[in-house]
């Protein structure tokens, strides 16, 4: 009940405050920088242009879709080989660990959002047919001695497996990366309950109430709006739906921070040249890692979208978080 | 108009008619093109552009990348020498680019055979080369240092035809070591030294015997290469051109037609 009415304060206070902001753009036809970069002067046209950030660079808010858009559509072909260079392989224990913190079960519909090469989505699909083994394992343990009556019923319920299939939505806003999943996929031979879809995560093409679960891995900092992003994974997730975020975060450990930092900004726009070809694509990447939100602030955007139940993991100190909350 | 942006130097240039987004004029760094790199990632970058051009010769960005960031001292040196030379300075300050667009196709296909122009249009079709292929300088921390990279790249075309030489693999290596002993450039010298690893037997013997010296000493006697101004002697007849660049004719003459065998 409490929390319930804190997150009603919360948001009412929320809504006010974006309409100071509004008011104040509207007034003096001038634009001031969001997330609090206070070195920063920008002009914009006398429409009023909000501006937001990309990487270290402002820019319009109209401008930013489009060169993020960019972005994934030079790296798409080599995104798998940079991901395992760059992080040296360790993006797949995240995943690895996204999934089982998920454990989903089979008949269970996912979407994956900014979904683009379709890591997660092969993972799932790969847990829930693993899952649904383990259980006909356990059914036919159970069933030691079975009297022919029972055969022969088991056989006559084998085919009602179409209900359970589990099915999973890769939906991005990318046609460059959904291409290259696609090709993944076909090359692995996986078809069976996989989509892939082209769409916003700020605008989803989805009925309301659709999913059990909600997945964004490493796209929301892309996003130009989160707020709206987040408002629509709530709208299209099923009651008792679950939101899941994996995203670079805030090291918290100094040490490592410092070590990360040189890394991040050393290291990674050169390998971005060396393997991709495209600096400026790398140096995009760390730079928004460092602009995106830091753990708690994330989870009160959830909280404020409306999710409950709002908990983060810390994934290797910090330098990703594991965020989860529920529609109630 | 210069904007001010998260604390780093961006370069603006309005058109008349400005669109909202400041993209298609704007650079960071001294020239289009330019990306700022600290020592430790120069380093990074040299060693990672070798490995990836060793792995893969195709990667003609990474050659790139390798010339840019071990090139400094050899840049440095060839600025002195075109600075001292008259049509070298000329060269400098007025920084002409060789590209499709820059060059009268037409004009230069009607000059007389034996003229440079024509010859180097011949050359063009024959390797099936475009001036247009070449990467843009990115790691050059220098604005003069990065048109003298640029026109190297630029010129290395209009040596081969200086040369005689394909665009085979054999002629690739002769002019390597031409301009290896030319320029001082390390990634020539890698070029020269790895390029011959590539070559059969016979070239191989072709490339010891009498191209590879013939390269290596014309290289070293040579005016600076850089210090031509190419647009401007389309008409010279190509002997005369060599003769003033005190380079001797190629002992051997080698055809395209062999092109991308080794």
């Amino acid at each position: 009940m409490a929390a319930s009415m804190r997150l009603l304060v919360r948001r009412v206070l929320r809504l006010s405050h974006r309409n100071i902001n509004v008011a104040a753009a509207g007034g003096s036809g001038r634009s001031g920088c969001c997330s609090g970069s206070s070195s920063c002067r920008c002009f914009s046209d006398a429409t009023g242009d909000r501006s937001t950030h990309f990487g270290f660079e402002t820019v319009p808010e109209t401008e930013k879709a489009k060169r993020v858009y960019k972005v994934f559509e030079n790296v798409a072909q080599k995104y798998d080989v940079m991901n395992d260079a760059m992080s040296l392989g360790i993006h797949r224990v995240w995943k690895d660990m996204l999934l089982h913190a998920m454990h989903p079960q089979p008949g269970v519909r996912l979407l994956d959002v900014a979904g683009g090469t379709g890591d997660i989505a092969f993972r799932f699909l790969e847990y829930v047919q693993s899952q649904q083994e383990r259980q006909k394992r356990r059914a036919a343990r159970s069933t030691q001695t079975p009297s022919w009556q029972d055969i022969s019923t088991n056989y006559s319920t084998e085919d009602k497996d179409g209900p359970q299939e589990s099915k999973a939505v890769v939906c991005d806003i990318n046609k460059e990366m959904l291409k290259v999943g696609k090709q993944k996929a076909d090359s692995m031979g996986v078809s069976a309950g996989l989509s892939w879809v082209v769409g916003d995560a700020e605008e989803l093409p989805f009925d309301d109430d659709q999913f059990d679960i909600y997945t964004i891995a490493f796209g929301i900092r892309n996003v130009t709006h989160i707020d709206q992003a987040l408002q629509e994974a709530l709208r299209v997730l099923k009651p008792g739906g679950r939101f899941m975020c994996l995203e670079f975060s805030k090291v918290t450990n100094p040490v490592l921070a410092r070590l990360y930092d040189t890394y991040s900004f050393q290291m990674i726009p050169v390998l971005g040249e060396v393997i991709a070809g495209d600096w400026k694509s790398y140096q995009y990447l760390v730079e928004s890692i460092r602009k995106f939100p830091d753990q708690e602030e994330f989870k009160g955007m959830i909280e404020d979208a409306g999710f409950y139940c709002v908990h983060y993991h810390n994934l290797t100190g910090g330098v990703v978080a594991l965020h989860s909350g529920f529609k109630l | 108009m210069v904007v001010l942006s998260g604390g780093r130097f961006t370069v603006c240039v309005h058109q008349l008619h400005s669109s909202p987004g400041f993209t298609d004029s704007c650079y960071d760094g001294l020239y289009p093109g330019h990306i700022q790199t600290t020592p430790i990632q120069k380093a990074l970058l040299a060693v990672g552009s070798g490995v990836a051009a060793l792995q893969n010769p195709y990667r003609h960005d990474m050659v790139a990348v390798l010339g840019e960031t071990t090139g400094h001292l050899a840049l440095i040196n060839l600025r002195d020498r075109m600075k001292n030379d008259p049509e070298g300075y000329t060269i400098l300050t007025e920084r002409p680019r060789i590209r499709l667009s820059t060059l009268d196709l037409s004009r230069m296909a009607s000059l007389p055979d034996g003229s440079f122009g024509r010859e180097y249009l011949r050359f063009l079709e024959d390797n099936h080369v475009t001036p247009d292929s070449r990467a843009d300088v990115k790691f050059v921390d220098n604005e003069e240092l990065a048109y003298v990279m640029q026109r190297y790249r630029e010129v290395h075309d209009l040596l081969h035809t200086l040369l005689g030489m394909p665009t085979n693999m054999l002629g690739e290596v002769a002019v390597k070591w031409f301009e290896a002993a030319q320029t001082g450039l390390p990634m020539c010298a890698l070029g020269a030294v790895l390029g011959p690893l590539r070559l059969n037997s016979s070239r191989l013997q072709s490339l010891f015997t009498s191209l590879g010296p013939w390269a290596l000493q014309n290289g070293r006697r040579s005016r600076c290469i850089l210090s031509i101004f190419y647009e401007r002697r389309w008409e010279q007849n190509l002997e005369d051109l060599r003769q003033e660049l005190n380079i001797e004719p190629p002992p051997v003459i080698l055809s395209a037609a062999n092109k991308r065998s080794t």
